[in-house]
């Protein structure tokens, strides 16, 4: 079967073991989870969970209607189709002698991405965006020697017009 | 006999919150509003095991008027013992145990319930909140260890929330697709005081089950049975846990359709029913294996399609549409894509549709499609060989006893354990009611049968409970013969003895050239000096002369009565259907024959 790559978006009540409840589902049924992000929501009660797996059609279908029968889930988006934001967070800490910090900084200017710490050899960039705009500065950085990345795993929201 | 059908939700629903109101605003400990929750829920029966960090809950259960404890000899048999509760009546089962080692035994019995759809709540006892994390004496994450095989759970932070969380396990293990609800309780919790209130309603946000259908679908589903020439009912257990009898009946009338029960449903349509294909799948016969092979239009109502049913999946009733209905979306399209399907209750669903193809003014007659499936064999007759006693026979006598009893008016239910004996019953005893077969179906736990017996015993003391049973399964819950000795269960075992772990050792003679590893017991108990231990009365019978008037002995035994059968080890559950094939592909018995 192919494997495609799934974004959903659940709300779910903010209470302990939920989230177990969520990735037990999935992962015993057989789908990896790549990345995975929770937080609070407008509501006190409620969290939202996007997570991205990867698996095939059918089998995704079943997951998602598994989902919806776990008590503490209210509501589920499936976001694969597009039509959503999708947004995630990394810090790169980049090898940087003086003499390249320059060019360095220049590229984090077209990229909108900030210097969130500077060391004597090192600098630490902070940038959100999409997949594809992280990859780019990914790429780029690259060139310079990347000590280590951090990210923070996607988060999605349907768009207005939907 | 006027068979009595009780729809699981109405009976739950008459015995819910507000019939203790002398509770209300009383100021109580948590294990003693407990006990109230259970009280205003209608409880008459808790099956259980106490503990270190279930005391103060069985404290609280001491003064409980309405409340009877059956003290097991052990925790899954305790829930397997609910399990029997809930599937004879339709009520909620409760089981209540410690935590830790109580806690773990449970989790059978909790897995046995969620894969049949069996409403039961579980309380555990759990080590005080300050020390939960820290590997305490008899600490175990039961939430975590239970959760794949719940429908689902709750850990008690606070007193003031059981009274709630406990209307909400109750109401969440019966309504929709019913299920197992676990409720962890920490000592100190139960120990906290609050001021008791009953919560009236449920009101849980993310939680609706969906009962009406969409009238669209079934006048779709309408529209395809009146196309059809080669109709098919298959009727699971969800028949029986909607109540939605009497409808099946009518559609299987009004369309002249055959019906096809799968384990689950037996007894949902009566066996005596001239309609009633009996058994099909695994060991389905050719009839009724052929009849679902060679339909054009399957009507699956309440059944999740299960391997053991339909075979190989590709290959199964290849010219069939599907008409699926469901409570749980996620058994449709699950399996096999259906053409129509209805999310709903069944009795709903199917009460909609006998609507419409009366207002299409349709009846079926499917002469033709009958003589095509009349065509084909049944199940071979029992044959006794010699004095040997052959399985099958038993069964049919048995049911003779039962269907005579049933006349007289008498209530008879039926549990099995797993195994030869197991399919043997579903192919040959016939059930004509609801709840009078209880077998664990989708799990296949052995050690099931007898406990539940033991609950279906003390739920309907006015029904006889017969458990058949093997020699392999019956010794995984053995002790608890002493359970029903002390509860005065006069309960009937009816134990087919072939010295082996018959379906292992069937499948080892047909696909493994019958090397036998481990599959024969070589040493077996005195079953009836252990019988008369446990203060039982019993019976040995090894010739088929003597069978049936053993049989008559134990049926009116007025206590507890094990008959120990002797029966050929040779003897094996046909026809079989070639496992990862279609149901029509037998397994080749004349050039395996073992021993």
């Amino acid at each position: 079967m192919e494997q495609t790559k799934h974004v959903l978006t659940l709300l779910v009540d903010n209470k302990p073991g939920v989230l177990q409840r969520v990735v037990g589902l999935i992962s015993r049924r057989g789908f990896n989870i790549e990345s995975l992000s929770v937080g609070p929501t407008e509501n006190p009660a409620l969290s939202h969970i996007t997570l991205v797996a990867l698996g095939d059609q059918v089998a995704f279908e079943q997951i998602i209607k598994q989902l919806h029968k776990l008590v503490p889930v209210h509501k589920i988006t499936d976001l694969s189709a597009g039509g959503a934001i999708v947004r995630e967070l990394a810090l790169f800490k980049v090898k940087a002698p003086a003499d390249k910090r320059g060019e360095i900084i220049e590229i984090c200017n077209i990229f909108r991405a900030k210097i969130a710490d500077l060391g004597t050899d090192s600098l630490t960039i902070e940038i959100t965006g999409d997949e594809g705009k992280l990859q780019g500065l990914e790429d780029l950085l690259r060139v310079y020697g990347i000590k280590e990345i951090v990210r923070t795993g996607k988060i999605a929201q349907a768009r207005n017009h939907k | 006999m006027e068979n009595e059908v009780r729809n699981a939700l109405t009976v739950g629903a008459a015995k819910g919150a507000g019939c203790h109101s002398s509770y209300e605003g009383q100021t109580m400990t948590g294990a003693q509003s407990i006990i109230a929750a259970l009280e205003c829920e209608g409880v008459s029966h808790v099956f259980g095991y106490p503990g270190a960090q279930a005391i103060a809950i069985y404290d609280a259960l001491y003064d409980s008027k309405q409340i009877t404890h059956v003290l097991a000899r052990h925790e899954q048999a305790a829930v397997h013992e609910a399990d029997g509760f809930a599937r004879s009546t339709g009520c909620v089962g409760v089981a209540l145990v410690t935590s830790g080692p109580g806690a773990t035994n449970t989790v059978t019995g909790i897995a046995n319930a969620y894969l049949d759809s069996i409403p039961l709540v579980v309380i555990t006892g759990q080590v005080p909140s300050h020390v939960i994390g820290t590997d305490a004496f008899q600490e175990s994450d039961t939430i975590s260890i239970t959760m794949p095989v719940v429908k689902h759970s709750y850990l008690a932070q606070s007193a003031e929330d059981l009274p709630r969380i406990i209307r909400e396990a109750f109401h969440i293990a019966i309504t929709g697709r019913p299920g197992p609800v676990v409720i962890d309780v920490p000592s100190d919790v139960a120990g906290q005081t609050l001021v008791f209130k009953y919560p009236e309603k449920v009101n849980i946000p993310s939680y609706k089950p969906t009962y009406k259908c969409n009238a669209k679908q079934v006048k779709a589903a309408c529209a395809l049975i009146e196309q059809s020439e080669k109709p098919v009912i298959i009727a699971g257990g969800g028949v029986i846990s909607s109540g939605a009898e009497r409808e099946l009946a009518a559609l299987a009338q009004t369309v002249d359709a055959p019906v096809a029960v799968t384990l689950m449903g037996k007894g949902a349509f009566p066996n005596n029913d001239m309609r009633c294909l009996g058994a099909v799948g695994m060991h389905g016969s050719d009839r009724s294996n052929a009849a679902l092979m060679e339909s054009d239009l399957l009507i699956a109502v309440g059944s999740r399609l299960s391997d053991r049913v339909t075979g190989n999946m590709e290959k199964f009733a290849p010219g069939a549409k599907l008409i699926h209905i469901d409570i749980d979306p996620a058994e449709i399209g699950k399996l096999r894509e259906a053409d129509v399907p209805i999310v709903g209750d069944a009795g709903a669903v199917l009460a909609g549709m006998l609507s419409q193809l009366q207002k299409d003014e349709y009846t079926g007659d499917h002469t033709a499609w009958w003589k095509q499936i009349n065509g084909k064999n049944g199940l071979v007759a029992p044959a006794e060989q010699g004095d040997a006693i052959d399985a099958c026979a038993c069964m049919e006598a048995l049911g003779v006893r039962l269907a005579e009893a049933e006349k007289a008016g008498k209530r008879t239910i039926v549990t099995t354990e797993v195994g030869q004996h197991q399919m043997w019953a579903a192919q040959y005893l016939p059930r004509n009611a609801s709840r009078s077969f209880l077998s664990s179906g989708g799990l296949g736990a052995m050690g099931f049968g007898f406990p539940a017996a033991i609950g279906a015993s003390l739920a309907c003391p006015e029904a006889q409970v017969i458990c058949v049973a093997g020699d392999g399964s019956l010794q995984m819950n053995i002790q608890e013969m002493a359970t029903a000795r002390a509860y005065n269960a006069p309960v009937k075992v009816l134990l087919m003895n072939n010295g082996c772990l018959g379906m292992v050792h069937q499948w080892q003679q047909y696909f493994y050239d019958g090397r036998y590893s481990q599959t024969e017991l070589d040493f077996n108990p005195d079953f009836i000096a252990l019988a008369a231990a446990y203060g039982w009365k019993g019976r040995r019978v090894e010739t088929s002369k003597q069978f049936g008037e053993a049989l008559d002995e134990m049926l009116a035994c007025d206590g507890p009565y094990l008959l120990d059968v002797a029966i050929p080890v040779n003897k094996t559950v046909l026809p079989m259907v070639q496992p990862g094939s279609g149901l029509l592909d037998r397994v080749k018995t004349d050039l395996v024959e073992g021993e």
